[in-house]
């Protein structure tokens, strides 16, 4: 089960044949995931590491029955290779591509809810998704995620990273990690994810990290307050990142007095969820509190 | 990416917005050509700096003659401005001149993307003049707002709605709404915010200020805009760090911060806090640093006189844990390390890097964790300050 991705997932690479595509395709498919066909607009016929190369990715989803995809094609043109996924019916895309302008992004994600309202973006400018022992769609190092029933859905990369780090220090593994990316137009919010692991019965508790900015997390625990009877831990970054200065995520400004770490803090507090205030403990106060230690 | 008032000015004049007429200048002579060409007073003198709040602390001079305008840009130009939004001050290099309006009544008029919704929204007030922010906190009712429907784009009929809702003339006000969406879309822009939008007294409507945010990452698509940057307003480091595409932010603290992942990089800021510190910096090397980048990351960091431990923290994905440590012996040969430097590293090739280092001869303190690391780089940084 799990959520997104699993052993089932056929994947299409879309840019497989640049240097950062040809690199994580391989990691991928050496990490277990089906990694079953690439498309480079005009290169099909090539392979990669034995993985076939198509022109579009309608002839991939045709000849390989692909059902999810990743993209590492440049920001110029990472929003028309959403885009083409979408309308060759992927219903499960993962863009990779930082730095992509936010207007194609706000096009993109409109044409999206109009047109494809149950496909599900993860990203950009985010490390992906990866069901430990299943499939790792993304570009994190597989080897620091154990198979599990924590659900870890995160804004940043490196700290995805740390927190499954620490909780596989504790014997605790993950049913999924998903890192939604920290631009401001995105696909699957914080909300999104958790109303997945709500639902998903291999995940038994949720790790919720946040950052600065936005309203996301406050959303999140609207939804967590209404909805979600498995317990839910969070930790927000960002509590000392002072006003108005942009902390490396397009999206990790706090402006206005608002996105601040303590108002999502006191949202989530009065949610139900365990707010984590130090990050070195949040495998420690995860596995006290459901009693693992 | 901002930019100053006269070049968004300038910008929003090409969509056909009522700015009022100016000149920019970089010294008292080419102020004093503006104000000849411009043919009467009153003018206005504006400190072009990227910072709010300019009229109270003295950067926005009324003037009736020469003397007084060379007075006003005499007392501007090679100054640094500080207001209440930027209290560190900005260095001013150059002044607007414009012609005085004729000011009856003051509103305001943004757009910019609501994330909430992932769609551009304009908000529309009659309480110009005044911080939005303010405003939203004590009359949010006074504040119309509109989603604009990204396919389809502003439409005159909404437009017009507000403008009926403001009590401002119609026409005018349509074809400036519609203008500045136009220039919010083209440009790129994140922000684009007229406060004040004054209604003068001859009833038209002009564009007292404006302010033209452009998203970065789309500058890719306008080399024309990322030549407008003007990096005298930026902090020198900063400047450095870009170069290098390292994502610096100096900050008051004195224990310097390396991390790899901008969330990762927040994280070690308020750990840093959490142990009884002050971070001097923020600063992300990103996913897959190489060795160079690593080591002018250092340097920068280094240059900080403030610094006094630095706070190494890196968790090995892409950006594996050998490169970081021959980046960081680079980094040792090219500046020297005055302050103790505290590293935690952990993820891909952690045990490779920890053995570079440990044959490397270099003085550093190696943490087990976050938690250690930032302690022991606080307890350093206040030995040393």
């Amino acid at each position: 089960m799990a959520i997104l991705v699993d052993k089932n997932t056929k994947l299409v690479v879309q840019g497989i044949t640049g240097k950062e595509g040809s690199f994580h395709a391989t990691q991928c498919k050496a990490y277990g995931t089906q990694v079953v066909a690439g498309v480079t607009p005009g290169k099909a016929g090539q392979k990669v590491e034995g993985i076939p190369v198509f022109n579009t990715v309608e002839d991939a989803v045709k000849e390989t029955g692909a059902n999810c995809s990743l993209i590492f094609v440049p920001p110029a043109f990472a929003a028309d290779a959403i885009v083409e996924a979408l309308d060759a019916g992927i219903e499960v895309i993962v863009c990779i591509t930082e730095g992509i302008p936010v207007r194609d992004m706000m096009m993109v994600k409109d044409y999206m809810k109009k047109n494809y309202p149950n496909a599900k973006l993860i990203g950009p400018n985010c490390p992906g998704v990866i069901t430990p022992g299943e499939a790792k769609v993304g570009i994190m190092p597989g080897h620091i995620f154990k198979k599990g029933n924590i659900g870890i859905v995160s804004r940043s990369g490196t700290l995805t990273y740390e927190a499954s780090y620490q909780l596989t220090q504790y014997g605790l593994g993950q049913s999924t990690a998903v890192g939604i990316g920290g631009d401001p137009v995105h696909g699957l919010s914080h909300k999104d994810v958790i109303a997945l692991f709500n639902q998903d019965p291999e995940t038994e508790a949720i790790l919720m990290i946040g950052e600065i900015g936005g309203t996301a997390e406050e959303e999140a625990a609207e939804f967590i307050k209404e909805h979600v009877k498995k317990p839910v831990f969070a930790y927000i970054a960002g509590i000392t990142a002072p006003p108005g200065r942009r902390m490396g995520h397009a999206g990790a400004i706090i402006s206005g007095g608002k996105g601040t770490a303590q108002a999502k803090m006191q949202a989530l507090r009065e949610a139900g969820a365990t707010v984590i205030e130090n990050p070195a403990f949040i495998g420690k106060t995860i596995a006290e509190a459901l009693g693992k230690v | 990416m901002k930019l100053h008032e006269y070049q968004a000015k300038e910008l929003l004049k090409r969509y056909g917005l009522p700015v009022p007429e100016g000149r920019v200048a970089f010294s008292l002579q080419e102020a004093l050509q503006a104000a000849e060409e411009l043919g009467e007073f009153p003018l206005v003198v504006k400190a072009q700096v990227h910072c709010g709040g300019r009229g109270k602390a003295g950067g926005v001079k009324l003037v009736k003659s020469m003397e007084e305008l060379q007075q006003a840009v005499e007392g501007m130009l090679g100054k640094v401005l500080k207001t209440f939004q930027c209290p560190e001050g900005k260095p001013v290099s150059r002044v607007w001149i414009e012609k005085a309006t004729n000011i009856q009544k003051e509103y305001y008029l943004s757009i910019t993307l609501d994330r909430a919704v992932s769609k551009p929204v304009l908000m529309a007030s009659a309480e110009g003049g005044m911080e939005i922010e303010e405003v939203a906190k004590e009359k949010p009712e006074a504040i119309h707002m509109l989603h604009i429907d990204p396919a389809l784009g502003l439409m005159p009929s909404q437009a017009r709605k507000i403008a009926f809702q403001l009590g401002l003339p119609v026409n005018d006000f349509v074809k400036i709404a519609l203008g500045l969406y136009r220039a919010y879309i083209e440009l790129d822009a994140s922000l684009v915010e007229v406060n004040p939008l004054v209604l003068t007294k001859e009833n038209t409507l002009v564009l007292l200020d404006a302010k033209v945010d452009i998203d970065d990452n789309a500058l890719l698509r306008h080399k024309d805009l990322e030549e407008l940057e003007d990096l005298t307003q930026l902090d020198p480091l900063e400047v450095e760090a870009k170069k290098y595409s390292l994502n610096y932010i100096k900050l008051d603290g004195n224990i310097g911060c390396m991390v790899n992942g901008a969330g990762l990089a927040m994280t070690t800021m308020d750990i840093i806090k959490l142990a009884g510190g002050e971070p001097a910096n923020f600063l992300d090397v990103g996913g897959g640093a190489k060795v160079e980048q690593i080591a002018n990351a250092f340097r920068i960091l280094m240059a900080d006189f403030n610094v006094k431990a630095v706070f190494i923290n890196i968790f090995g994905g892409i950006l594996r844990c050998d490169r970081l440590a021959k980046g960081l012996i680079e980094a040792a040969k090219m500046v020297e390390i005055k302050v103790p430097v505290v590293v935690r590293m952990e993820g891909t090739n952690v045990e490779e890097g920890r053995k570079i280092l440990a044959e490397s001869g270099l003085n550093f303190i190696n943490a087990v964790d976050m938690w250690d690391g930032a302690q022991k780089a606080v307890a350093l940084a206040s030995k040393g300050g």
